[in-house]
C-alpha cells in the first residue's frame, strides 16, 4: 500500500509536486530561519565577547567585586606568565591581555596651554605585535573612518565622534590624564593615528584604543593588566565548555586567600551579560516561536488546499464502489507520505544551508560598505540538536492535520449524488 | 524678693565664671587657625601611602606663602620625581615632566587621590582658616592619650566646601588639631585625620605625624611626615608661576 501511495506521489507530480515543495520550503525557512537567529546571538554574543567580555575573563579577585569602577589599581600582576599558563592548559582559547582605562584628554592649544578637555573610556589592546589577534578580534580595519592603525609608540586611535569634537585630526596631540596602577596621577601624550566608528553610542563618545605597551608605560602596570579575555578560537560562545574551564581554572586557586589572586568569570556571569542572554535567548525563543506558528499554518493550509483540489477524484473513487474509509485513510498515508519527504528534503537543505553558514559564513561587507561601526558584516548561523527536528515535526503533523480535517468531506458525499456533481 | 534678687545674681555671677573657663569655639578656631597658618613656610615632607596591595613612600618640598600660593615638587620615588604642582588661589596646575605639559586640575578631578594617598587634591588645595570657613560649637571635652581637648563640631558657612561639616578635637594646652572627623553633606563620614606626633618649632606647635584615612577606600590609610620645615622664610614670588613649573 505504502509502495503504492509512493509511486503515485512520484508519479503524479500534478497531484504531489505542490503540497512537496510547501512542505519542504516550510522546513527549509524554519530550519535556516531558526540557524540564523541563533547565528545571530551568537553574532552579537561575539562582539560583546570580543569587545569587553571575552568568553571567559580572567581578573583578580578584588578587581572582579569592584569591575564596574575599572579598578587598575587592583589589577593582574605577572600576567606574562599567567597568560603562558593558560595557553598551555586551554589551548583552545585564545587569551589576550586587556587594560580598560578612563581619565582625561587635554588636547593643548598652539602655546601648550589646555585649550579643550574631555573624559574619555579607553581600551588598551596589543595594537602593534605583528600578526597578534587584536586588530582582527575587534574588527579595527572595519571600522577606521580616518587615518591608519597605530605603528609606532605613543599613538592611539580615538573615536571619530570624539575627534571631531575636541578639533583633533589626524596626527593631532593630545595628553591623557588618568591614574597609573598605584593611584598616582599619570599623564601621556598620544598621537591620533587614525579614528574609528563604533557604532555604540556610549563608546563613540568617549572610546579610545591605545597599545596595551603604551598604556602599560603611561599607568606604570608593567607585565600587569586589569583583565585577561578567553575567547574559544573558533569564535562561538559555549557556556557548557566555558564553564568547564571556569570549574577548572577554580579548582587551581580552591581554598588559597588572597584578594589578588586571579579569578575567573564565564561570558554569561559578567555584569550586564547575565541580563542580556536571558533576554536575547527569550525574544529568540518567541521570534522563532511566532516563525513556526506561521509555517504550520501555512503547511496546514496545504494540507487543506491539496485535499479539496481533488475533490473529484475522491468522488470518482467513491462512485466506482471504494470506501470512504479506505479513501480517508490512503489520503492520510499519502500526507504523511509527504509531510515525511518535504520534511526530510527542507530539513536536509535547511541543515546544510546552516552548515556552510556556520563554517564559512557570507560576507555582506560589500554591501554594507558606509556601515563603519563595530558591527561582524559576515552572517552565520548555528546548528544545535533542536535545527534537526524544529522543521520537521511541524513539517510533518500541520500537512497530516490540513489533510484530516478537510479530508472530513469524504463522509458528508452522497453517493447518490456523486454522479450529477461529476457531470458538471 | 532681696533673696529672689541674689539667687539670680548669684547665679549670673557662676554662669560668667564658667564661660571665662570654657573659650568659646569660634575663640578656639581663632587659636589654631593662629598656629596653622603662618605667613610663610618651606617644607620637606613625606607620604606614606598603605595602599591594598602595598605600601610606598612619596617625598616632596613645598613652598607655600600664606593661604593662596603653593608650589610643590616631588622628589622621590624616580617616577613621581619631578612632578611639580602649583597652586594660586582656588587654581591647581600639575606638571609632568613626562609630557612637559602644565595641566590645570579642575572639576570633578579636585576629588582625585594625590599620588595614590588618602589625600584629595581638595584636601591639599584647602589650606582656608577654619575660623573664617565654618560655624563652630563646643560639643564637650575629652582626653585623646594624656591630652585633654575640645571637641568642637563645625558647620561650613557656605556650601562650596569640601566637607559640610567637621567634628574636631582641639589639644587644650597647644591649640592644635590632634584628630578630626570629616564629613558629607549627607552626614557621612568621608575622612579622618588623627595626629600621631607634634612637634614644637619656631614657637608653634605643629603635628609632625598625621596619619590620613579616606574611610571609603579599603586600605591603612596615609601616614603624613613633616621631615624639617622652616617658617617665614623668604620665597621668591617668580617661584609661584606657570613658568616656575617648567624649571
Amino acid at each position: 500500500m505504502i509502495r503504492f501511495l509512493l509511486k503515485g506521489i512520484l508519479r503524479d507530480r500534478g497531484r504531489s509536486l505542490f503540497p512537496l515543495l510547501v512542505v519542504t520550503a516550510g522546513v527549509f525557512l524554519t530550519v535556516a530561519f531558526y540557524g540564523y537567529i541563533l547565528g545571530m546571538m551568537n553574532n552579537m554574543i561575539r562582539s560583546n565577547a570580543n569587545l569587553r567580555h571575552g568568553h571567559v575573563k580572567v581578573m583578580t579577585r578584588a578587581y572582579a567585586q569592584d569591575i564596574a569602577q575599572v579598578p587598575n589599581e587592583l589589577a593582574l600582576t605577572g600576567v606574562a606568565a599567567l597568560s603562558d599558563e593558560l595557553r598551555t592548559s586551554y589551548p583552545d582559547l585564545d587569551w589576550v591581555a586587556r587594560i580598560p582605562f578612563g581619565g582625561l584628554l587635554d588636547v593643548p592649544d598652539d602655546e601648550g596651554e589646555t585649550r579643550i578637555q574631555a573624559p574619555v573610556a579607553g581600551l588598551a589592546v596589543d595594537l602593534r605585535t605583528s600578526g597578534g589577534p587584536e586588530p582582527g578580534l575587534l574588527g579595527l580595519a572595519k571600522i577606521l573612518v580616518r587615518g591608519r592603525m597605530p605603528r609606532v609608540p605613543g599613538e592611539l586611535l580615538m573615536s571619530d565622534e570624539l575627534a571631531r569634537k575636541l578639533g583633533l585630526d589626524i596626527g593631532g596631540k593630545a595628553t591623557l590624564i588618568t591614574t597609573t596602577m598605584a593611584g598616582s596621577l599619570a599623564m601621556a601624550n598620544f598621537t591620533v593615528a587614525g579614528t574609528i566608528r563604533f557604532g555604540i553610542r556610549a563608546m563613540d563618545r568617549t572610546g579610545l584604543i591605545a597599545d596595551l605597551a603604551d598604556l602599560r608605560r603611561a599607568l606604570d602596570m608593567d607585565d600587569a593588566a586589569g583583565e585577561v579575555l578567553g575567547l574559544f578560537k573558533d569564535g562561538i560562545y559555549r557556556s557548557d565548555r566555558a564553564a568547564a574551564v571556569l570549574r577548572s581554572f577554580e579548582g587551581r586557586y580552591a581554598g588559597r586567600q588572597g584578594e589578588f589572586l586571579p579569578a575567573m568569570q564565564t561570558l554569561a556571569e559578567q555584569p550586564g551579560m547575565d541580563i542580556i542572554i536571558g533576554r536575547m535567548r527569550y525574544a529568540t525563543s518567541a521570534i522563532v516561536f511566532i516563525f513556526l506558528l506561521a509555517m504550520s499554518l501555512v503547511m496546514w493550509n496545504a494540507g487543506l488546499v491539496g485535499t479539496l483540489r481533488r475533490y473529484g477524484e475522491f468522488g470518482l473513487r467513491l462512485a466506482i464502489g471504494e470506501a470512504k474509509g479506505h479513501v480517508y485513510r490512503t489520503m492520510l498515508a499519502e500526507s504523511l507520505l509527504i509531510g515525511v519527504l518535504g520534511s526530510t528534503a527542507g530539513t536536509v537543505l535547511g541543515l546544510s544551508l546552516s552548515w556552510y553558514l556556520q563554517v564559512h559564513g557570507i560576507d555582506v561587507s560589500s554591501i554594507m560598505k558606509n556601515i563603519t561601526f563595530l558591527m561582524d558584516t559576515v552572517l552565520h548561523s548555528k546548528i544545535t540538536p533542536l535545527s534537526f527536528v524544529i522543521g520537521f515535526i511541524p513539517g510533518l503533523l500541520a500537512s497530516l492535520i490540513g489533510t484530516a480535517i478537510a479530508g472530513r468531506t469524504i463522509y458528508k458525499r452522497q453517493t447518490a449524488r456523486l454522479f450529477k456533481e461529476l457531470e458538471s | 524678693m532681696n533673696r529672689f534678687a541674689l539667687l539670680i545674681g548669684a547665679i549670673a555671677a557662676f554662669a560668667a565664671a564658667a564661660s571665662a573657663q570654657v573659650p568659646t569655639a569660634d575663640a578656639i578656631l581663632d587659636r589654631v587657625d593662629r598656629n596653622a597658618v603662618p605667613g610663610s613656610k618651606i617644607l620637606v615632607s613625606e607620604m606614606t601611602i598603605h595602599g591594598r596591595r602595598e605600601s610606598r613612600t612619596v617625598k616632596s618640598k613645598s613652598w607655600i606663602e600664606g593661604e593662596d600660593k603653593a608650589f610643590t615638587e616631588y622628589l622621590d620615588p624616580p617616577r613621581e620625581r619631578g612632578i611639580k604642582m602649583l597652586k594660586l588661589g582656588d587654581r591647581l596646575w600639575t606638571y609632568s615632566p613626562d609630557t612637559d605639559r602644565a595641566i590645570a586640575i579642575s572639576g570633578h578631578m579636585l576629588r582625585q587621590s594625590v599620588m595614590g594617598s588618602d589625600l584629595s587634591y581638595e584636601d591639599m588645595m584647602a589650606d582656608h582658616k577654619l575660623r573664617e570657613a565654618y560655624d563652630a560649637r563646643v560639643a564637650g571635652e575629652e582626653t585623646l592619650g594624656d591630652r585633654p581637648c575640645w571637641v568642637l563640631e563645625l558647620t561650613s558657612r557656605s556650601g562650596e566646601i569640601a566637607y559640610p561639616s567637621r567634628k574636631t578635637w582641639v589639644d587644650k594646652g597647644r591649640f592644635i588639631v590632634i584628630k578630626e572627623e570629616r564629613y558629607a553633606k549627607s552626614g557621612r563620614l568621608l575622612k579622618t585625620l588623627e595626629v600621631r606626633s607634634v612637634e614644637f618649632v619656631q614657637n608653634r606647635w605643629l603635628p609632625k605625624e598625621v596619619l590620613f584615612r579616606d574611610v571609603l577606600k579599603e586600605g591603612q590609610g596615609t601616614e603624613f611626615r613633616i621631615l624639617s620645615i622652616e617658617f617665614d622664610a623668604p620665597i621668591s614670588d617668580a617661584l609661584f608661576s606657570k613658568a616656575s613649573l617648567r624649571k
